[in-house]
């Protein structure tokens, strides 16, 4: 699949300290692209220079195949973490201000934000400052700024950090609507279960460097250690787990279950299958439960994480 | 350049409209014309206030000489003892009473001593301490056998023509003339990079605890919005200080035709000086003012004021970045008031006793107390390579602040929750 941006071997210093040590990652077009990585790993920065607002002290940066260019900032939306919005301006002053500081006419900025508002049903608040909003309130709004110019690609830092659950979902599902009409997102965070629900493709950075990228898919299968979790019945309990034991390699598992079951984890060896642990089982015990144990975003990031370490 | 106007536009209507600044807008000249109006109210009752001062003169010599004045009446207590005389003083509230001591007019040099509520103002006390004295030289004189009139009639008084080589005849008044022009417009220059500067830093400190400056800088260059805000801030300091100008002037006549006060009876050394300036003198006065360069003054006026503005702006807009709350700028404060406090001090000190002198010349010429210092020379005549060097100097480090200011600006609008040292501000000007 072509890649809309691609960052080439960027490094980032700031004094002594080194913010970016030779990351490079490749966002394919219409995907949804997660940047993980733990505080201070240098997420932000590289968001910051596909933003042009730093520049990297090596490296290089391609949108759509030509290098970044100053005008391209029209065609990226860019959700800051640190964000927030003129205080004592009016919300639809201060919305067309920012949407023709992106290059839109005002009337058409002011066309596109009135459907906005009226989509997510913001409409009553044109006229109020934003001081008398709540802060659920202002991300919309901010929401509503970062993709009203229609950019090819949308950076959110940690977009749902600070959102209520309500605001988060609402949230999600428009990314997700946006990426539909054909949008690349690329959203850094440190909150794995929206990366499990959102991202076609992740890129880990830890401590300045990149540990680990690519389809979320292939990662998993990757990290997957052929572990499956069985829940059985069988007459003679301690036999068949003297049996077990002898043959595969196993450990007490945890999963929610009606049935009194014996519940255990089983490492296959590299060349054998499930095939080849229902086969064993069958003959000895009712299975209930069966299923390949796929490692989450979650712990495959404190793995890599903490083997760096 | 959209944006730079859209930003323009933006942080100067965000300026006008801010409550705050309405009503200083309206509320400073009622305020500035009633203190002129108070002022001129007060001396005109200081002048019309008469004090009453007892003498109680044993020499019998002195009493006579006091005279009374519009401001002093002098009553003579000689005839009762002191004693008596200080408690008629105090009971009936005069102002003081002056005891002199017997003495030998030949000889001698009485004790003279002021007995009163309050101490008396300074020009009092000269008053009777020359009042004594005179008297006491004339004494001599005559003891001496020398005709006292004589001495008066051989006085005379002279007044020194001033001209240049040129032949063109000037006034000493004019010397206050263009004192007040170029005096007027340092003044002018230093309160509205204050005030101003002071602005345009708070609006950068604004947008970082407002955390939009990250949304504002993923679509326009900093450097573009610094420049915007300093001439957005500025447009409003220009409409402000319009306001000002035509609310005070209106004011003023308005108030003083109304209720009858001069405003020039605000006492200043020019005034008085002018008041006591014989007629041709104030002929040549006219002639002076008149020819007073104003084209080349108010063009100088407004480079000198955008350049100097300029650059202390984006001073003040770096230090913006580089902190989290008002609170913590003022460690920075001190290195930008110093140089405009120099240049007014410089400015009153040494260009009016020598506007071209090497002091008043340097400082003329360094950019940061350039614009104060040169406005005032620039009424008594500048010549036009040491304004040349000045403005080129001025405009290089104007280029050189901005550039400095950016680079500060865009590493500082994005650091949060530090408190930023210089060493540290060094560091951001190498990131």
């Amino acid at each position: 699949m072509e890649n809309l941006l691609v960052a080439e071997n960027i490094y980032k210093r700031f004094g002594n300290f080194t913010a970016l040590n030779n990351v490079s990652i490749n966002i394919p077009k219409e995907s949804i692209f997660g940047l993980l990585g733990p505080n201070g790993a240098g997420k932000t920065t590289l968001l910051r220079i596909i933003n042009q607002i730093t520049m990297p002290d090596e490296g290089k940066i391609y949108l759509d195949g030509k290098p970044l260019h100053p005008d391209d900032i029209a065609h990226i939306g860019y959700l800051p973490e640190e964000r927030g919005l003129y205080k004592s301006m009016k919300v639809g002053e201060q919305a067309l201000y920012l949407a023709r500081l992106k290059g839109l006419s005002k009337a058409e900025a002011k066309e596109r934000l009135e459907y906005w508002f009226k989509r997510l049903d913001i409409e009553a608040w044109w006229d109020k400052k934003i001081q008398e909003l709540s802060k659920g309130m202002a991300q919309k709004v901010q929401f509503v700024i970062t993709v009203l110019h229609r950019p090819k690609l949308l950076i959110f830092d940690e977009p749902f950090s600070g959102f209520d659950p309500v605001n988060a979902n609402l949230i999600k599902d428009e990314i997700l609507q946006l990426k539909d009409e054909g949008a690349t997102i690329l959203f850094s965070t440190h909150r794995m279960e929206s990366v499990e629900e959102l991202c076609d493709y992740i890129a880990l950075i830890h401590k300045s460097k990149k540990l680990l990228d690519g389809k979320v898919s292939e990662i998993k299968k990757e990290y997957k250690s052929n572990t499956y979790e069985v829940g059985i019945n069988a007459a003679d309990e301690v036999t068949l787990l003297k049996e077990l034991e002898d043959r595969f390699q196993t450990g007490p598992a945890r999963f929610k279950s009606i049935q009194e079951d014996l519940k255990l984890s089983i490492k296959l060896k590299d060349h054998e299958n499930s095939n080849d642990l229902i086969q064993f089982l069958l003959s000895r015990a009712r299975i209930n439960h069966f299923v390949e144990v796929i490692p989450s975003v979650n712990d495959i990031f404190i793995k890599t994480v903490t083997q760096d370490a | 350049m959209r944006n730079l106007r859209l930003i323009i536009n933006r942080e100067y209507l965000a300026r006008v409209r801010n409550k705050t600044f309405i009503v200083m807008t309206f509320l400073s000249p009622l305020i500035f014309v009633g203190m002129i109006m108070l002022i001129a109210y007060l001396s005109m009752l200081n002048s019309t206030e008469q004090k009453i001062i007892g003498i109680h003169d044993e020499s019998g010599l002195f009493a006579a000489e006091f005279k009374d004045g519009e401001q002093v009446l002098y009553l003579d207590y000689s005839d009762k003892d002191l004693a008596a005389a200080r408690q008629e003083v105090l009971e009936n509230e005069y102002f003081g009473l002056i005891h002199i001591s017997e003495v030998s007019p030949i000889l001698g040099k009485p004790e003279v001593e002021f007995f009163g509520k309050d101490t008396p103002g300074f020009g009092t006390i000269e008053n009777i301490e020359k009042t004594i004295s005179d008297k006491l030289t004339r004494e001599q004189l005559i003891a001496k056998g020398i005709d006292v009139s004589e001495i008066d009639k051989a006085r005379r008084n002279v007044s020194v023509e001033i001209q240049n080589f040129a032949g063109e005849h000037s006034s000493k008044m004019s010397n206050y003339i263009k004192m007040f022009f170029g005096g007027a417009a340092g003044y002018l220059l230093m309160m509205f990079i204050i005030i101003y500067g002071n602005m345009v830093m708070r609006s950068v400190i604004e947008e970082k605890t407002n955390r939009i400056i990250e949304i504002i800088v993923s679509s326009v260059k900093p450097f573009q919005l610094l420049l915007g805000k300093v001439l957005g801030t500025s447009l409003a300091g220009i409409t402000q200080f319009t306001v000002w100008v035509i609310l005070g002037t209106v004011l003023l006549f308005g108030i003083s035709s109304f209720l009858g006060i001069d405003p020039t009876n605000v006492q200043t050394p020019a005034s008085a000086a002018i008041n006591g300036a014989a007629q041709p003198e104030i002929n040549q006065l006219v002639v002076d003012i008149l020819k007073l360069p104003y084209a080349s003054l108010l063009s100088f006026f407004v480079v000198y004021f955008i350049g100097g503005y300029f650059l202390y702006s984006a001073i003040y807009a770096a230090i913006g970045a580089a902190v989290d709350s008002e609170t913590d700028t003022q460690q920075f404060m001190f290195p930008i008031i110093l140089p405009l406090i120099l240049g007014i001090y410089v400015g009153f000190f040494s260009v009016v006793e020598n506007p071209h002198g090497t002091v008043s010349t340097i400082f003329s010429i360094i950019p940061l107390t350039s614009p104060i210092v040169m406005l005032m020379r620039i009424p008594f005549g500048v010549p036009w390579w040491e304004i040349a060097i000045s403005i080129t100097l001025l405009i290089a480090t104007n280029f050189t602040v901005l550039w400095l200011s950016a680079k500060i600006y865009r590493v500082g609008i994005l650091m949060y929750g530090k408190k930023p040292t210089y060493k540290e501000l060094y560091k951001w000007l190498k990131y």
